[in-house]
């Protein structure tokens, strides 16, 4: 119980930290950084029910007023911004992310969870964030997927990192990958 | 760290919490009812004057927070111009501002320990149910003392990263970084459990 908890406490302040380290600012002066990267790597090192809890925990530190968001974004504001889509999809996507990696156990880890970030972190997060931007900016669903586009490239190339992390991960402390070691305590 | 808070102390610091974001919630649900450009002005204008009524180092980080919108609203802006529906595109681009201002206002002018008093009174449900928020609570704390360890700790691994190698520090350093999260996740838990843990004695 204890690990669980410190374990969902740890990924959220690595998402935090995956945020605030040195990164490129690409158009629209939306930050290009790690954060979503954090977002995969707690689904598919906790699970499904601990990752979507870490990212909770860390937006509701963001609410709470934390700068933790990349750029050090943070507050109530950014829940009602136009990407605040994005915010509300990526719990959804470490859970997702999590759901696959528990369940598709016959392909190699590596694989496994760089496919479930490509569903969760992409697919998921943008269904999200699209239908976010459509509310705040009163577009339709293509003009809105129009302005994100750009960011899908990158983040093509974070899920087949966060792959590849969560298989070495796995290889160094195979009892901290909560997705797969079947100590459930 | 860049703080969020306003740099001056205003009335609203002493309102209670709970009622501001009630009142935020209602003042935002209510922006989309508002289709009129004059009406969403007016109200953008009120929002300004509340910006402005604590000074004038209020206002300016207050509006500095808002920047990040800028892209947006030129989006917008430029869009609607070329549609040829200006009024629609004013609109919105008010209701944006106006809402993510309100909401600015509110985290401006709320201490983290009124915002976490929220927190513990809305999770009373569930102490009545006989889940233990306390999690929550000691989750919340871990996260805020554990970010800056982190943070500290990110940078000493790139140092010696930049200390052995010409080459910018890649994706790679994120695996060490993942690393030592999941080893001090191990020793906080133990020390946690060390001390008590998280169940109270009586119910072991």
């Amino acid at each position: 119980m204890e690990k669980s908890l410190v374990l969902v406490a740890i990924f959220a302040a690595l998402i935090a930290v995956l945020g605030l380290i040195p990164n490129l600012t690409l158009a629209f002066g939306v930050p290009i950084t790690a954060q979503n990267l954090g977002v995969m790597l707690a689904g598919a090192v906790l699970g499904a029910r601990r990752g979507g809890l870490a990212v909770l925990l860390f937006l509701l530190l963001v609410a709470l007023g934390l700068p933790l968001l990349s750029g050090g974004r943070g507050g109530l504001g950014v829940f009602l911004s136009p990407s605040a889509g994005f915010l509300v999809g990526y719990p959804v996507a470490a859970f997702v992310i999590g759901l696959i990696v528990e369940r598709w156990r016959s392909a190699p880890l590596g694989l496994v969870a760089t496919l479930a970030s490509l569903i969760g972190g992409i697919l998921v997060t943008y269904a999200c964030g699209v239908v976010g931007m459509m509310i705040a900016l009163d577009k339709t669903a293509v003009e809105a997927l129009g302005l994100v586009l750009i960011f899908i490239p990158g983040d093509v190339i974070k899920s087949v990192v966060a792959g590849l992390l969560t298989a070495s991960l796995f290889k160094a402390r195979p009892a901290s990958v909560l997705s797969r070691s079947d100590d459930r305590g | 760290m860049i703080s969020l808070t306003s740099p001056v102390r205003t009335r609203a610091h002493d309102w209670p919490a709970g009622a501001k974001l009630a009142g935020l919630c209602l003042a935002s649900a209510g922006l989309f009812f508002v289709t009129d450009p004059l009406a969403q002005a007016a109200i953008l204008g009120a929002v300004l004057v509340l910006y402005a009524l604590p000074g004038w180092l209020f206002l300016v980080s207050g509006l500095r927070k808002l920047r990040v919108l800028w892209p947006f609203v030129a989006v917008v802006l430029v869009w609607h111009l070329w549609t040829g529906s200006a009024a629609q595109g004013a609109v919105i681009v008010m209701r944006l501002v106006s809402a993510v201002a309100l909401a600015n206002l509110v985290t401006m002018t709320t201490r983290l320990s009124d915002m976490i008093a929220v927190v513990h009174r809305l999770t009373a449900p569930l102490r009545v149910l006989g889940l233990p928020s306390r999690a929550l609570e000691l989750a919340i704390a871990l996260v805020i003392r554990m970010t800056p360890v982190m943070l500290a700790k990110g940078q000493l691994l790139a140092q010696s990263w930049a200390a052995r190698s010409p080459r910018r520090t890649s994706w790679r350093i994120v695996l060490p970084f993942a690393l030592v999260a999941l080893d001090d996740a191990d020793h906080v838990a133990d020390a946690l459990r060390a001390r008590g843990g998280l169940t109270p004695l009586e119910e072991r």
